[in-house]
């Protein structure tokens, strides 16, 4: 391997960015392709795809056998409100291998006796993105009931392409949300990726519920990047 | 390479083989290319390695990294990249073979 390459692999991963590295196991030559370069050919398919399973895999193409080894940032999950919920959804995610991370800027509520060994911010979400950015493989999680607290979050996301974006709410208050996204500058098309209301329909009625609810809905988004139209959706609450 | 936890640079096999050719070190990265039945690392997994002997990482449970560092030892000598298979099978898979009863195929390399 190339070690110029390597620094290249590990630049792109520190910088949270879907990158593979393409080996050529015939004759050991490699090259770093990072999301959305173009790649032609058998090869280019066969990278896309790696791209949107995660799959590292031994392939032919083009007529020789390459080794992509798919890197993807880890996905992270951004929660907007230190509410019950966020309570029993930091754990839970936790389990299921993502890194979590609160923000709430009520103290009382974003206190580190509410969420043991959880990344907290008691600040508003707008200047915990400004240093933290969202991207593409961060799930945002809005659960206040604010919109003072959720709307600054909910656009972030919106404009940085969050793989997933859910905002809990009745739909007469989602109905409103949509109002002030509009009024915003967001189109039609870019409002209907929220999931609203949030969670999968599972008939969750209690806050530890509605956290599974949501989980689920986040691995279901994080899985099926860039093959929704080969799953159509099931089960999605509205 | 699984899309799971956060990026431990002290403990990530490719950032620690970045650290040692900075350090003038010669290097050879082992990375799990396919596996079949039960495999403890999945495909994507790093063993690196230095001309010292020293060791990050892992390609399985532990079962074959000592087959894989003398091997490496080799192919950092003679900078030709190897594929090398590992299976349970015989009376020697004690030493050199998988407990678990999978089958691994690893891509061994010279940095550089």
């Amino acid at each position: 391997m190339d070690p110029l390459h390597l620094k290249k692999l590990n630049a792109a991963r520190r910088q949270r960015h879907a990158v593979v590295l393409v080996t050529n196991v015939d004759d050991g030559r490699d090259r770093i392709v990072l999301e959305g370069d173009p790649v032609a050919g058998e090869l280019g398919e066969a990278i896309g795809r790696a791209f949107r399973s995660g799959r590292s895999a031994l392939v032919e193409a083009d007529g020789q056998a390459w080794f992509l080894n798919v890197h993807l940032p880890p996905a992270r999950i951004v929660v907007i409100g230190a509410v019950h919920i966020s309570q029993a959804l930091a754990p839970m995610a936790r389990i299921a291998g993502f890194d979590v991370e609160i923000i709430d800027p009520r103290t009382a509520f974003a206190s580190p006796e509410r969420f043991p060994d959880t990344a907290l911010h008691a600040d508003w979400p707008q200047n915990v993105i400004e240093d933290h950015p969202l991207d593409a493989y961060t799930a945002l999680v809005a659960v206040t009931h604010d919109p003072k607290i959720d709307d600054p979050a909910l656009a972030a996301a919106l404009a940085s392409g969050c793989f997933y974006i859910g905002a809990l709410g009745s739909r007469k208050t989602h109905a409103k949300r949509v109002e002030r996204l509009r009024e915003a500058g967001f189109t039609g098309a870019q409002i209907d990726t929220i999931k609203a209301p949030i969670g999968l329909d599972i008939g969750a009625a209690s806050p530890a519920e509605i956290a599974v609810s949501v989980l689920a809905q986040i691995i279901r988004a994080l899985r099926t990047r860039g093959l929704e139209e080969a799953r159509p959706a099931k089960g999605e609450a509205a | 390479m699984e899309q799971t936890t956060a990026l431990d640079e002290e403990r990530d096999p490719l950032m620690i083989a970045e650290k040692w050719i900075a350090e003038g070190k010669d290097v050879a990265i082992a990375t799990v290319v396919e596996t079949w039945g039960s495999a403890p690392r999945p495909v994507g997994s790093h063993l690196v390695i230095n001309a010292d002997g020293d060791f990050q990482g892992s390609v399985s449970g532990g079962c074959v990294e000592g087959a894989v560092v003398a091997e490496a030892v080799d192919i950092i000598e003679t900078g030709k990249p190897k594929m090398l298979e590992f299976g349970v099978a015989d009376e020697t898979a004690w030493r050199v073979g998988l407990s678990c009863g999978g089958r691994i195929k690893v891509y061994v390399e010279r940095l550089g």
